[in-house]
């Protein structure tokens, strides 16, 4: 069976989200969100800055602890964890891909010691299997064998993110969660980083949840789409019907917004 | 394979005054495996609106499209991308792919999507190339910077790639010479005999009498306006 088949036959789902909400004092950071992701799913979230798309993140994540709701994850509570067993989940099937690769990385080790730092930190002792897999990632994510001992400060920025993804799926986790990661760069790089992702999420079968602005990220990675603004999620749908049919107006109004290029 | 009961579908135009625009009313057919139905109707009667709605790309306000088994007009969003990867293909007018992926991986994607292996399916994608006159040279590189009647060639490529078992056809001779028009011709005909389900626009009235079984004026679907 391929990763594929397995994937089409689970038929439950990894994460689900019930009304999660979140708040700054008298300010809604999200409010009620609610959703479920699928094992081999790209969820994408839009809206425009202060949409509360990234505080949902982070309390997905488990970088900021959501006022009210529940998320499960493959069947487990996960507000009902202990710390500990939440950083061990955050460090085995969760990944988080950080819009700037220096909040993801440690600048002053090596790119090989990056990567090869995540399987010490799940148990591998053996130098030689560390720095094969190391290297083997490093390949995957198109950075040449050649660089593995130099830093990422002498890194461009594409190759950093590229850096910042063998780092975070080394570990082989199931669920990941990306903030703007193609945000900051180039066109051209930004075009590479989504054929990579495209491709570790075809071939893994991964779960990603993707916080973005960029509706044409979103039209080429994400297979669902949600819709925030002031905190709620006002849409929800298949990418592409969200784009191209939208019914909020809010939504409307973000996609005849965007410049025709 | 493709039934379509009394659908109907308008547009509501929040940031215009939210008008309410009409654009279906009432559209049925039916599609049977082996078949291929034409919608006609001039431009602007909705022919692609329809294949849209079948395709979900559009929600439906009204009616029921079943397409297989699932009733696309009620499926929840994982249902679609399921029926998408296995049951219904669409080659649209457009190619629409990240930039920079070479033409042979565009055209194997499906396959890889459904887990072929790598290998089988680039096998698949260049005996397709191949039928349809993409020079060899040109596969290692991005469609993106074909010309339209190649670009055209890499859709229909792709869209043949999987054996669905039911296909929508957007013009699929549009931009093409007589010899890759007989070549696209063949590849439909080749799917009717298998049992593909096809539902299509074809402005090429000499294609349209030779792989439709039948002919839908989607004119009779345009909601009629008050009085």
């Amino acid at each position: 069976m391929t990763v594929m088949e397995k994937l089409v036959a689970t038929d439950q789902p990894l994460l689900r989200v019930d009304g999660l909400t979140k708040r700054y004092g008298p300010r809604i950071g999200c409010a009620d969100v609610t959703f479920d992701l699928y094992p081999g799913e790209v969820l994408g979230i839009v809206g425009e800055s202060g949409s509360g798309k990234s505080t949902l993140l982070s309390c997905l994540a488990g970088h900021q602890r959501a006022d009210l709701g529940r998320i499960s994850y493959d069947g487990r509570d996960v507000l009902a964890m202990s710390e500990t067993e939440r950083r061990r989940l955050s460090r085995t099937d969760w990944a988080y891909v950080h819009q700037n690769p220096r909040d993801g990385l440690r600048m002053g080790v090596s790119a090989g010691g990056n990567v090869g730092e995540r399987l010490m930190a799940v148990g591998a002792r053996h130098y030689g299997q560390i720095r094969g897999k190391a290297v083997d990632w490093l390949g995957r994510v198109e950075i040449a064998v050649d660089r593995v001992d130099d830093r990422p400060s002498a890194f461009s920025g594409g190759m950093q993110q590229r850096l910042q993804i063998a780092r975070n799926l080394v570990t082989g986790p199931r669920l990941v969660f990306m903030d703007e990661p193609t945000g900051g760069l180039d066109v051209s790089v930004q075009a590479r980083l989504l054929d990579l992702l495209r491709g570790l999420v075809r071939d893994l079968g991964l779960s990603v949840i993707i916080v973005t602005h960029d509706l044409a990220v979103v039209r080429l990675l994400a297979h669902r789409l949600m819709v925030m603004k002031s905190g709620r999620v006002v849409e929800q749908g298949l990418t592409d019907q969200v784009l191209d049919d939208p019914q909020h107006a809010y939504t409307q109004l973000l996609v005849s917004s965007v410049l025709q290029a | 394979m493709i039934r379509i009961e009394s659908l109907s579908k308008s547009f509501t135009l929040h940031n215009q005054g939210s008008a309410v625009i009409p654009v279906m009313a009432g559209a049925s057919l039916t599609v049977a495996p082996g078949e291929c139905v034409g919608l006609t109707g001039q431009s602007g009667a909705g022919k692609s609106t329809l294949m849209r709605m079948v395709y979900g790309n559009y929600l439906t306000a009204g009616g029921r499209l079943i397409v297989g088994d699932l009733d696309v007009a009620t499926a929840e969003p994982r249902q679609i991308i399921a029926l998408r990867r296995h049951t219904l293909g669409y080659v649209s007018q457009f190619l629409r792919v990240v930039p920079r992926v070479p033409t042979l991986d565009v055209v194997a994607e499906p396959l890889l999507a459904l887990g072929t292996p790598a290998e089988d399916a680039r096998d698949r994608a260049a005996s397709l190339l191949r039928r349809l006159n993409i020079p060899e040279r040109l596969w290692s590189l991005s469609p993106t910077t074909f010309s339209g009647g190649e670009q055209q060639r890499v859709n229909i490529a792709r869209g043949f790639a999987h054996t669905y078992p039911a296909l929508l056809l957007d013009e699929p001779t549009a931009s093409l010479d007589a010899a890759n028009r007989e070549v696209v011709l063949t590849l439909i005909e080749e799917a009717k005999a298998r049992g593909a389900a096809i539902l299509g626009i074809f402005h090429d009235e000499g294609a349209r009498a030779r792989v439709c079984d039948r002919l839908v004026d989607v004119t009779g679907f345009t909601p009629r306006l008050a009085a």
